[in-house]
C-alpha cells in the first residue's frame, strides 16, 4: 500500500492504496465516482474511460502508480443532470442511449475527440468510437449526439 | 416534465451512494399508516398505486427497466388513464417486498401485458377518486371532469378538489378484482379504461425518464450499490467443464492483504475481500487444483451438428401441420432442400454480472439487476434453504441484458458468499467469467425441404433442431448446481416461430424439435434465452430458402411472398411498406453486376413474432478478393400495434437491427471438448462504430390493434436479408451463421463451381 495524490474533477483526493491497483477501483471505490464503469478490465469495450491530461484512457487497465500528477476528469467532472455538458444535453436530447451502461465510454471518447477536432466528420466520429463497444447498439444515435453537440446539423 | 421526474429519481436513488435498509420503505407514501410488510395483495388496489400528500403517484410493478424504455411507457400509460401530468407519475420497480409479480421481464411482453394490468389499475384508481370527488363535491360522478389531477364540475368550475385533497398520503382501502397470475393476471375487469382514441399521453414520443441521469454517472447501477460494511467477492471457476476442486492452498494468496475468507462449497469457489482489488487478486492468483472433466463435450461444429441431428427430442414444438408435405415433395417438379446451421451466440452484456446479498441467519437481502426479482427470490430461497418469504430482492438497473439476467448467477453467488462471511457482499464477474459462464443462445440446425408445381409452392417442411435452454424458470443455475442441486426437466424448448408458418402452402408442416443437451450441469456451454430466442436462426433458414425458391421461378421474392400472405393484411402491408419506403425494383436474381470487385446487392425477408410484424430490406457489399460483407443500409418496416412511444419503439427497433447485424456477420462461441475458448472481446468479436449501417425505419401506426411490445422483433429478419443480400450480389449461398469472410469464400467457390 501507498499513499497517492489523486487530482480528480478539480480537486485533489489522497488515497491508500496498491501502487498496481488499476485507476478505475481508486475512481469507483476510494472516490466514490459511478460514471466510469468496469466492463472488461482488459481496455477492450471502453467502459472505463476517463479523461487524463484530456485523452481518453482506459482506467481498468493504468495502475495507480503510472498517473503521476496528471489530471483525471471522469463523466461526473462535465457536468450534472441540472446544468449538464453540452455533449451530455445532446445525448439526452438524441435519447442515444438504451441501458447506458457504455455510454461512459462514448462521451469521454466523443469529449476527446472535440477537444481536438471541433467538427468532425462522420467518418472520423466512427474511427474515434471504434474501439468502445456498445452492445444495445444506439450508434446511430450516438453519432447524431455528437454530431449535435458540436454544433453540426442532424 | 423530464427534469422533474428525473430529480426524483435522483432524490430516491442517486443521492444517497449508500443504499439504506428499510423494512418499510413505502411508509413516507402514506403518512405514517405502515403499509403492511410482506406480500402485497393484488385485489388491494393499494398494492398498485398510491397517491402521496404532494399528489405524486407512484405505481408499483415487478416489471423493470432493462434500458428499454418501459419505466417511461408504463408512467405514460398511467398518467394517461389517471389523466395527471406525467411528470407526476413515479414507477416503482421490481421489489419483491412492495410488488405483484407480473412475470419476469423478458419476451419484450411488459407492453403487451403489464401495460393493460397498469392501465386497469389506474383506471380504476381514477374511477374510486371519482367517487371520493363525488361525495366531496356533492355532484354526480358522471357531471365531474379531471385535468391535471383535479377533479372539477362541469359548469361549476369553482367547485373542485385535487386528487392529493382526496387521498394524498392516505391510502384507498379499495377491493378491486384480480384473476389469474403472472403476466395473465386480469385487473379491474368491471372498469372501463379510455377510449384510445382520446389519449394524449399514450402515443406520444416522450424523452425517457432513465435517460439523464445516465449520462451524468448520476444513475445508480447495482454496480454502484454499496451497503454499510460490505466486503468484495470474487468467483473462481474451474477452467474445463464440470469440473470440481480436489485442492486448494490458500497459502499462494497470503501475501494480499485485505483477504477475508476463500469459500468452497462443493464445486463452487470463491473469495471474499476487505476492498474489490484484493478480491481481484486473490481470485487470480489462488491456486486451485482442478478435478478433470466429468464429461466431453462435442469438440467441433461437426460433433455438434451430429449430436442434433442423433438424439433424440426430448418435445416437440409443433407449428403448423397442414396435408402432406412429404408426399407433395415426391410428387412434385421442382424440389428444394438445405441445411442451415446457427451458432451458439452470446448475451454479450458489456457489464459482467453483479449483485450485492445481505444474509442474516434466515433471512436475505439481495439488490440485483436481474429480470425477474421474483424468479431471483426462488433461487434463492432454494439455495440458502429458507422461504421464499424471507428474502428480499431490490432491483436496480444493469447492463443491457437481452435475457441474460432472467437467471440470475450473480445474486447467487453473492449470496453464498455472504452467508459464509456473514456480512454484506458485492460479487461482480470478471470478464473471462461472464463470456465462459454466462448461458449461451443456443445452437441451432435445421433441416428444410419445399416444392414447387407450375410456379406455386405445394409444399413446405420446416425442422428445427435445437438445443433447449439448460437455465431457466424452476431450473438451478450455475452456483446451484456447483454445491449439489440438480434440475429435474431436460430444458425449456428454445421457440418455434419463424419457419414460414405464416406463408399459406397447400401442405406445410413447421416444428421445432428440442434435443436435450448432454449434463446440463456447470457446463460452460450451459443454454438459455436470448433475444427472440431461436427465431433468428429459423428466420434465417425459412426466408433464405424462400428467396432461392423465387429466384429459381424468376419471380420477384416480395410478390412470391405477397402471394401467400393474402390472408394477413398486417404481414402484406409490412412487406409492401418496406418495398416502398427502400424502392424495391426487381430484377432476376442474382443482380447482374454479380462478377464485380465488389458486388452490390439486396436482399428481403420478414417475420411475425408474438403478433407483430417487421419486413427488412438489405444492401449489402461484398468484396470478392476477401469475401468481406459490408452491410450498407437497412430499410425495416414495423408494426407493434399501437406505440405508447414512438421514439421510444423506433430506439429499440433501430438497436436491434445493429444488434442483429453483428450476430449475422461476427458471433461465434468458439469452444472446444471442454469449454468456451471465446473468454474476452477479441475471440468473441462484435459490431464495432465504423461497420453500422444507415438505417431506414418506417414505423406502422396501428392504433386500432392493442400495444404489443418492440424489444424483439425487428432483430428476426436481419440475418436473413443479409443472406439474400449477398446471393443477390453474388449468387453465393450462405448456409452458416455467421457469414464470416472465410465462409462467404467458400459460399462464392461453390457458387462458381455450380
Amino acid at each position: 500500500m501507498a499513499k497517492f495524490t489523486l487530482k480528480v474533477n478539480g480537486k485533489s483526493h489522497v488515497v491508500d492504496v496498491d501502487p498496481e491497483m488499476p485507476l478505475l477501483y481508486a475512481l469507483r471505490n476510494d472516490l466514490r465516482l459511478n460514471g466510469p464503469k468496469f466492463g472488461c478490465g482488459l481496455a477492450q469495450c471502453g467502459a472505463c474511460a476517463v479523461l487524463v491530461d484530456g485523452k481518453a484512457i482506459r482506467s481498468c487497465s493504468l495502475e495507480v502508480k503510472d498517473l503521476g500528477g496528471r489530471a483525471v476528469t471522469t463523466l461526473e467532472g462535465l457536468g450534472t443532470v441540472k446544468n449538464p455538458h453540452p455533449l451530455q444535453k445532446a445525448f439526452m436530447e438524441e435519447q442515444a442511449l438504451q441501458c447506458g451502461y457504455c455510454i461512459n465510454g462514448f462521451i469521454i471518447g466523443a469529449k476527446a475527440l472535440l477537444d481536438s477536432n471541433p467538427k468532425p466528420t462522420d467518418a472520423e466520429i466512427k474511427e474515434a468510437l471504434e474501439g468502445n463497444l456498445c452492445r444495445c447498439a444506439t450508434h446511430t444515435r450516438i453519432l447524431r449526439a455528437v454530431k449535435r453537440a458540436s454544433g453540426q446539423a442532424v | 416534465m423530464k427534469t422533474e421526474l428525473s430529480r426524483r429519481e435522483l432524490l430516491k436513488a442517486g443521492g444517497a451512494l449508500i443504499v439504506s435498509f428499510n423494512l418499510f420503505p413505502s411508509l413516507d407514501l402514506f403518512a405514517g399508516e405502515a403499509q403492511a410488510p410482506g406480500m402485497p395483495d393484488p385485489t388491494q388496489l393499494d398494492s398498485w398505486i398510491a397517491v402521496a400528500k404532494d399528489g405524486t403517484v407512484t405505481v408499483f410493478t415487478s416489471k423493470v427497466e432493462l434500458g428499454t424504455g418501459i419505466k417511461t411507457a408504463l408512467a405514460q400509460i398511467a398518467a394517461e388513464e389517471l389523466d395527471v401530468p406525467l411528470g407526476r407519475v413515479r414507477i416503482d420497480m421490481g421489489d419483491t417486498d412492495k410488488t405483484i409479480d407480473q412475470a419476469t421481464t423478458s419476451g419484450s411482453r411488459t407492453i403487451e401485458r403489464a401495460g393493460p394490468q397498469i392501465r386497469q389499475a389506474a383506471a380504476a384508481a381514477r374511477k374510486e377518486l371519482l367517487r371520493l370527488a363525488s361525495e366531496r363535491l356533492g355532484a354526480p360522478a358522471d357531471k365531474l371532469a379531471v385535468k391535471d389531477g383535479v377533479v372539477s364540475v362541469a359548469g361549476s368550475p369553482s367547485k373542485r378538489v385535487t386528487y392529493a385533497q382526496l387521498v394524498g398520503g392516505k391510502r384507498f382501502y379499495k377491493t378491486i378484482q384480480a384473476e389469474g397470475k403472472l403476466g395473465e393476471m386480469k385487473l379491474a375487469q368491471d372498469v372501463k379504461p379510455k377510449d384510445p382514441k382520446e389519449y394524449e399521453i399514450v402515443g406520444k414520443s416522450i424523452e425517457r425518464v432513465d435517460v439523464p441521469p445516465k449520462t451524468t454517472g448520476e444513475a445508480v447501477y447495482v454496480h454502484d450499490v454499496r451497503i454499510p460494511g460490505m466486503l468484495h467477492g470474487r468467483v473462481v471457476r474451474p477452467p474445463v467443464v464440470n469440473s470440481a476442486p480436489s485442492s486448494i492452498d490458500e497459502s499462494s494468496i497470503k501475501d494480499i492483504s485485505g483477504v477475508v475468507k476463500v469459500v468452497r462449497e462443493g464445486a463452487f469457489v470463491g473469495v471474499v475481500a476487505k476492498t474489490e482489488w484484493a478480491a481481484i487478486k486473490a481470485a487470480r492468483n489462488l491456486k486451485v487444483n482442478w478435478s478433470k472433466p466429468a464429461f466431453q463435450l462435442p469438440a467441433d461444429r461437426e460433433q455438434l451438428d451430429k449430436y442434433l441431428t442423433t438424439n433424440k427430442s426430448f418435445t416437440t414444438l409443433k407449428q403448423v401441420e397442414k396435408g402432406d408435405p412429404a408426399a407433395a415433395i415426391d410428387k412434385a417438379g421442382k424440389r428444394y432442400e438445405a441445411v442451415f446451421r446457427w451458432p451458439f451466440q452470446m448475451h454479450g452484456m458489456i457489464g459482467p454480472s453483479c449483485a450485492v446479498a445481505d444474509v442474516r441467519g434466515n433471512k436475505a437481502t439481495v439488490w440485483s439487476g436481474c429480470q425477474g426479482p421474483f424468479r431471483t427470490r426462488a433461487s434463492i430461497a432454494s439455495l440458502l434453504k429458507i422461504p421464499e418469504d424471507n428474502v428480499r430482492v431490490v432491483y436496480h438497473e444493469a447492463s443491457g441484458s437481452y435475457g441474460r439476467l432472467s437467471n440470475d448467477d450473480g445474486a447467487e453467488d453473492a449470496a453464498l458468499l455472504s452467508r459464509a462471511v456473514g456480512a454484506p457482499v458485492r460479487v461482480q464477474w470478471m470478464r473471462h467469467d461472464e463470456h465462459g459462464w454466462e448461458p449461451k443462445g443456443p445452437a441451432q440446425l435445421q433441416k428444410v425441404r419445399a416444392a414447387a408445381a407450375d410456379g406455386k409452392i405445394v409444399a413446405w417442411e420446416f425442422v428445427d433442431y435445437s438445443l433447449p435452454w439448460t437455465v431457466a424458470a424452476t431450473m438451478t443455475l450455475l452456483a446451484s448446481q456447483q454445491i449439489g442441486l440438480t434440475t429435474k426437466i431436460p430444458g425449456q424448448g428454445n421457440g418455434n416461430q419463424g419457419g414460414g408458418e405464416i406463408y399459406a402452402f397447400d401442405n406445410t408442416n413447421v416444428r421445432a424439435e428440442e434435443i436435450p443437451w448432454m449434463k446440463p450441469e456447470a457446463n460452460p456451454l450451459r443454454t438459455s434465452n436470448l433475444r427472440a430466442p431461436g427465431q433468428l436462426s429459423r428466420c434465417f433458414a425459412s426466408e433464405t430458402l424462400l428467396s432461392e425458391i423465387a429466384a429459381d421461378l424468376g419471380v420477384d421474392p416480395i410478390e412470391l411472398r405477397l402471394r401467400y400472405l393474402a390472408a394477413d393484411k398486417r404481414a402484406s402491408d409490412a412487406l409492401k411498406v418496406a418495398a416502398g419506403q427502400a424502392k424495391w425494383e426487381w430484377h432476376r436474381q442474382p443482380a447482374a453486376n454479380s462478377a464485380a470487385a465488389v458486388a452490390k446487392g439486396r436482399g428481403v425477408a420478414m417475420t411475425r413474432r408474438a403478433g407483430g410484424y417487421a419486413a427488412a430490406i438489405a444492401d449489402v457489399e461484398v468484396e470478392r478478393a476477401t469475401g468481406k460483407v459490408a452491410v450498407k443500409r437497412i430499410t425495416l418496416s414495423h408494426d407493434c400495434g399501437l406505440m405508447v412511444n414512438p421514439d421510444g419503439v423506433k430506439n429499440q427497433v433501430e438497436g436491434n437491427i445493429v444488434q442483429g447485424v453483428s450476430r449475422a456477420l461476427y458471433e461465434e462461441v468458439a469452444f472446444d471438448a471442454t469449454g468456451v475458448t471465446s473468454l474476452d472481446w477479441v475471440s468473441y468479436p462484435i459490431l464495432r462504430f465504423p461497420e453500422v449501417p444507415e438505417l431506414e425505419v418506417a414505423l406502422i401506426d396501428r392504433r386500432e390493434v392493442a400495444p404489443l411490445g418492440a424489444g424483439e422483433l425487428s432483430t428476426v429478419p436481419i440475418p436473413a436479408a443479409i443472406a439474400n443480400a449477398i446471393f443477390d450480389a453474388t449468387g453465393a449461398r450462405l448456409r452458416d451463421v455467421p457469414f464470416t469472410p472465410q465462409r462467404v469464400l467458400a459460399a462464392l467457390k461453390a457458387a462458381k463451381a455450380a
